[in-house]
C-alpha cells in the first residue's frame, strides 16, 4: 500500500476535506432549519447554538482549506502543459490509456485520444474550478451570523431564510466541485 | 429600533438577550454576494482580454496556476475589503434585511453565471 505526494494531496482535498464539509453541512442545515419559534426550549436552544456556532465554522474553515489547496497545490498538477511537442500541443499523448507524469490529466483530456474527452475540462473543470471559490464566501458569511446573532435566529424569519439560502448556496457551489473532481479523478486521475 | 425578539419567540426571554441590529448580517451578505459577482465578472473579462488574462495570470507566481490565481485571488480580496467596509457603514444600523438580502442574491447570482462555462467560453474569441 503506497501513495504518492501528488495522491495524498488529491484525497486530502477531495475525500477527507469534502466529508468534513458534507458532516458539517447536514447537521447545521437539521440545526438552522429547526430554530423557529415553539420548536424548542430554552434548553433546548442553548444546546443547539453551541453545536452550530462549531459546526457552521467548522464548515467555513474547510470550505477555505478545500479550494486553497485545490487551486494551489492540486490543479497546477492537473493543468501543467508537458505534451506539446513541434505544432502539436498534445503529441505526447499518442496511444495514451490515461494521463502520467508525461502528460498531465488537461493534456490528456483534451486531446481526445482516449474517447470525446475533452468536454470534461472545458465543462467539468473550468466551471468545477470557478464555481467552488463561492463556498467560502458563503460558508464564512453564513458562520459569522450565526455566531453574532446566535438564539436570535429563532426570532427573525427574514435573517434565517437569508442564513439558509446562503448555507445551501454553500453546499451547493462545493457539490458541483466534489462531484466533478470526484468524475475528473476517475477519467483522467492525477499521477 | 428594537426588535423585541422575545416577544416574537417566548422561549429566548430567560436568555436575556440584548438587542442587535440587522446591517451586520446585510454585511456579511452583500459581500458573500459581490465576492462572487467579482469572480464571475473576472472570469468572462478573462476571456473577453488577453491582456487581463495575461495581467490575472501574474498572480501566480510561478505556481502553475494560470490565470485562476488572479481571479480567485482578486475574489477573495473583494469579498473581504467589501466586508470591513459595509460591515463598519451599517454596524450600529438596522436596515431593510430583505431588500439587502434580494440584491446580495442578484449579485451571487450573476457572479455564477459568469463562472459557467457554456457562458463565459462565450466570450473567448475563436
Amino acid at each position: 500500500m503506497e501513495l504518492t505526494t501528488r495522491e495524498v494531496w488529491t484525497v486530502l482535498h477531495g475525500l477527507v476535506f469534502g466529508t468534513v464539509f458534507l458532516i458539517a453541512f447536514a447537521g447545521g442545515l437539521a440545526g438552522l432549519w429547526s430554530l423557529r419559534p415553539g420548536f424548542l426550549t430554552t434548553a433546548g436552544i442553548r444546546e443547539r447554538m453551541r453545536r452550530l456556532y462549531i459546526g457552521t465554522w467548522v464548515m467555513a474553515v474547510t470550505a477555505w482549506v478545500t479550494v486553497i489547496s485545490g487551486t494551489w497545490i492540486v490543479y497546477p498538477w492537473y493543468r501543467a502543459k508537458l505534451a506539446a511537442s513541434g505544432g502539436d500541443d498534445f503529441a505526447g499523448c499518442a496511444g495514451a490509456a490515461l494521463p502520467s507524469r508525461s502528460w498531465s490529466p488537461r493534456d490528456f483530456l483534451l486531446s481526445d485520444v482516449s474517447g470525446t474527452t475533452h468536454s470534461w475540462h472545458e465543462f467539468g473543470m473550468e466551471w468545477k474550478e470557478h464555481v467552488a471559490w463561492a463556498s467560502p464566501f458563503l460558508a464564512t458569511a453564513v458562520a459569522f451570523i450565526v455566531v453574532y446573532y446566535g438564539p436570535r435566529l429563532v426570532a427573525r424569519p427574514w435573517l434565517r431564510a437569508m442564513v439558509l439560502v446562503m448555507f445551501v448556496a454553500a453546499f451547493a457551489a462545493a457539490a458541483i466541485g466534489g462531484a466533478f473532481g470526484a468524475f475528473l479523478n476517475k477519467v483522467a486521475p492525477i499521477v | 429600533m428594537a426588535h423585541h425578539d422575545e416577544d416574537r419567540a417566548h422561549e429566548l426571554v430567560e436568555l436575556d438577550l440584548e438587542d442587535r441590529p440587522d446591517g451586520p448580517a446585510a454585511a456579511a451578505a452583500f459581500s458573500a454576494g459581490f465576492g462572487i459577482f467579482v469572480l464571475g465578472l473576472l472570469t468572462m473579462l478573462s476571456e473577453v482580454s488577453v491582456s487581463l488574462h495575461d495581467w490575472l495570470e501574474r498572480w501566480e507566481f510561478d505556481q502553475g496556476v494560470g490565470p485562476l490565481a488572479g481571479k480567485t485571488t482578486l475574489a477573495a480580496i473583494a469579498w473581504a475589503v467589501s466586508w470591513i467596509v459595509v460591515a463598519a457603514l451599517l454596524r450600529k444600523r438596522d436596515v431593510n434585511l430583505k431588500v439587502w438580502f434580494l440584491f446580495s442574491l442578484v449579485l451571487g447570482i450573476l457572479g455564477a453565471i459568469g463562472t459557467f462555462p457554456p457562458i463565459f467560453l462565450s466570450f473567448a474569441p475563436e
